[in-house]
């Protein structure tokens, strides 16, 4: 490491003001600084700075997807082989699912960088300030929330959209109303449809020479498998699962399609717990979001009209990216509310939203990407009558004191 | 808004001034860049949501705009001095309400197809706050003759923002210009169709076309130095 430091140290005179490479600061200190930790110490007086920077803080939630990532890449293979009547078993063929995956997503993931980054550098370039963090989150959670089938130019195209309509607009990290990577998804979705959404988008279905698909062949997922029935869900081979618990177990490890990164309840967990271990993700955020959903979802079984109302309320949490908005994109504590008591708001609201458009409008199955994005908006307003609310009741003590 | 309408009072033309002076060219040009109807002052902003998916929408909404404000201008110009101010507003609609049903007639007449497409927002001009606008603001205090290079000024404004976003907006949203296939046919999938390409449906919805005009108002402020307010 140390001859690294001596060689950035040594070279670093030429990026400072004056030196020949001037113009390519903003570059320079966005590797620096993604390197070592900065001494951006204070000059005087006794603070105290926490070692801990924005790069350190995004980093750690990159190393909490990595469980979703992994899990992410071998269900690609995974649900791959099922429909292809190869390898059932959820450890059979494990290198080969594995592979599978990775030539499919790996792509996705370097686009999505390649893209981000170099649109950040460029910002960062043009603007002459230094280069934004938060893409080294955005630019794997972009990859994560889309189905493995969209096409790599329009992963380009929208993360293109995402970081320069959605942040860099606003003046980039930090400043942005909407989380960026949900941004990207809202972009797709609305722009090509049917890249996004419908049973042919959640599983890789190429077979090679002598392969067929297996007969009774089924690409839904859960979701759209509810709306007709809330009880009978079959796999992609479209062999029926041999009860509901079963169905719902498969579903919490997430032997299921969808997208790449949100099936696996298990392992989104995993990175839950790694951000609460941190203090980077906020419980608050998080268990109000569960809650939210959760009591959308009893409303609805009390409800009970349709086949879709009536799947259990902690299994409707299984489902989608319930589990994956709530864990890595509610918790965007840029887009998120600020304050203790809006965290509260925000997270339930953005939960019991997303359960109710989910159910009421089948057509835009993936709710939870539409409450977050929604309740981003609100989240100011939140905050405003939160911190409106304690000046009140503080002014209502003054006047007490007075009399 | 108040200020820019007690800016543009003042500006009483001499009766000796020509037509094409110094201060009558700025009538045409300012609405053309720094005082733009719809990037600046952001007025017209629900049509330019509505009729921006096609060109050629866009195109003969922009004519229509240009007839009516120009007309409307004029005309209140020309009555300015026997309106009572109590019922200005009224009888400035009736104005704008003929001239609008004269444009619906003849566009039903000889583009029928364009006039059915554009449907209610033809009716809608005379609610268009670019209209009243200028004639409460200008019409009322000037004299015919700047009357009518205001109202070109502020109609070709408003029309090139308009083509501009229906360009960006037709092009990405079909793949098309003035209705002809620049990027091959996506019904059968030729040209560039056949290589993966696909038309963005979000460019046909209206929060694209709002999208659009706010780059385009960034563009304009980071190059304009006269927009850049100060902190």
């Amino acid at each position: 490491m140390k001859f690294l430091r001596d060689y950035l140290d040594s070279i670093k005179p030429n990026f400072e003001k004056g030196g020949k490479l001037e113009k390519l600061h903003s570059v320079f200190d966005g590797l620096e600084t993604f390197l070592f930790v900065p001494r951006h110490g204070a000059q005087s007086g006794a603070h105290i700075r926490d070692g801990i920077d924005m790069k350190r803080a995004m980093f750690t939630v990159v190393i909490a997807m990595i469980p979703a990532m992994l899990f992410g890449i071998w269900n690609t293979g995974h649900q791959h082989f099922l429909t292809l009547g190869m390898f059932a078993g959820p450890l059979d063929g494990l290198m080969d699912k594995l592979m599978f995956g990775l030539i499919k997503v790996l792509p996705l993931i370097v686009v999505s960088y390649g893209v981000g980054l170099g649109i950040e550098f460029l910002f960062a370039q043009l603007r002459g300030h230094s280069i934004n963090e938060g893409f080294l989150v955005s630019g794997l959670l972009i990859p994560l929330c889309l189905p493995v089938e969209v096409p790599l130019w329009m992963v380009a195209v929208a993360t293109a959209f995402a970081v320069v309509i959605g942040k860099e607009v606003f003046g980039g990290t930090g400043m942005n109303i909407l989380n960026p990577a949900l941004t990207a998804r809202a972009f797709l979705f609305f722009a090509y449809p049917t890249k996004m959404s419908g049973n042919t988008v959640w599983i890789n279905t190429s077979a090679e020479n002598g392969q067929a698909l297996v007969d009774g062949y089924s690409g839904e997922t859960f979701l759209a498998q509810s709306i007709q029935s809330s009880s009978n869900y079959v796999n992609v081979a479209g062999v029926p699962y041999e009860s509901a618990t079963d169905a719902w177990m498969n579903a919490f490890w997430g032997f299921i399609p969808g997208s790449i990164g949100e099936t696996s309840v298990v392992a989104i967990l995993i990175g839950a717990g790694v951000l609460l271990f941190t203090g980077i993700g906020s419980w608050r955020i998080m268990l109000s979001f569960f809650l939210g959903g959760y009591v959308m979802g009893l409303i609805f079984n009390a409800w009970g009209a349709n086949e879709f109302m009536q799947v259990p309320a902690i299994y409707q949490t299984f489902m989608g990216g319930f589990f994956f908005g709530m864990v890595f994109m509610a918790t965007d504590p840029v887009s998120a509310a600020q304050t203790n008591v809006g965290k509260w708001i925000y997270g339930f609201l953005a939960g019991f939203l997303g359960i109710m458009i989910r159910v009421f409008n089948p057509a835009y199955p993936e709710g939870i990407m539409m409450s977050i994005l929604f309740m981003n908006v609100m989240a100011p307003l939140i905050d405003h009558y939160v911190v409106q609310a304690n000046v009140n009741r503080r002014l209502k003590r003054v006047k007490v004191s007075n009399q | 808004m108040s200020e820019a309408t007690a800016e543009l009072q003042e500006k009483e033309v001499k009766k000796s001034e020509p037509l094409f002076s110094k201060k009558n060219k700025k009538l045409i040009t300012d609405p053309l860049n720094d005082d733009n109807p719809i990037t600046v002052q952001v007025l017209g902003i629900c049509s330019a949501l509505a009729i921006t998916v096609q060109v050629k929408q866009a195109f003969v909404m922009s004519i229509s705009v240009l007839f009516v404000l120009v007309a409307g201008n004029v005309i209140i110009s020309l009555l300015r001095n026997t309106i009572p101010s109590r019922i200005r507003i009224i009888v400035q609609l009736v104005i704008v309400a003929s001239l609008v049903i004269l444009v619906d007639q003849v566009l039903k007449a000889f583009v029928y197809d364009v006039s059915k497409q554009l449907s209610v927002f033809v009716g809608l001009i005379i609610t268009n706050c670019i209209i009243m606008g200028r004639l409460e603001a200008f019409a009322l205090g000037n004299k015919p003759g700047p009357a009518l290079l205001d109202g070109i000024g502020n109609s070709l404004g408003y029309g090139w923002i308009l083509i501009a976003v229906a360009v960006v907006r037709e092009f990405f949203g079909s793949g098309k210009f003035w209705g002809f296939q620049l990027l091959g046919d996506s019904s059968v999938g030729s040209g560039l169709y056949s290589i993966g390409y696909m038309n963005n449906n979000l460019m046909v919805l209206p929060p694209m076309a709002l999208i659009v005009v706010g780059v385009i108002i960034w563009i304009q402020r980071s190059k304009n130095t006269k927009l850049i307010e100060a902190h």
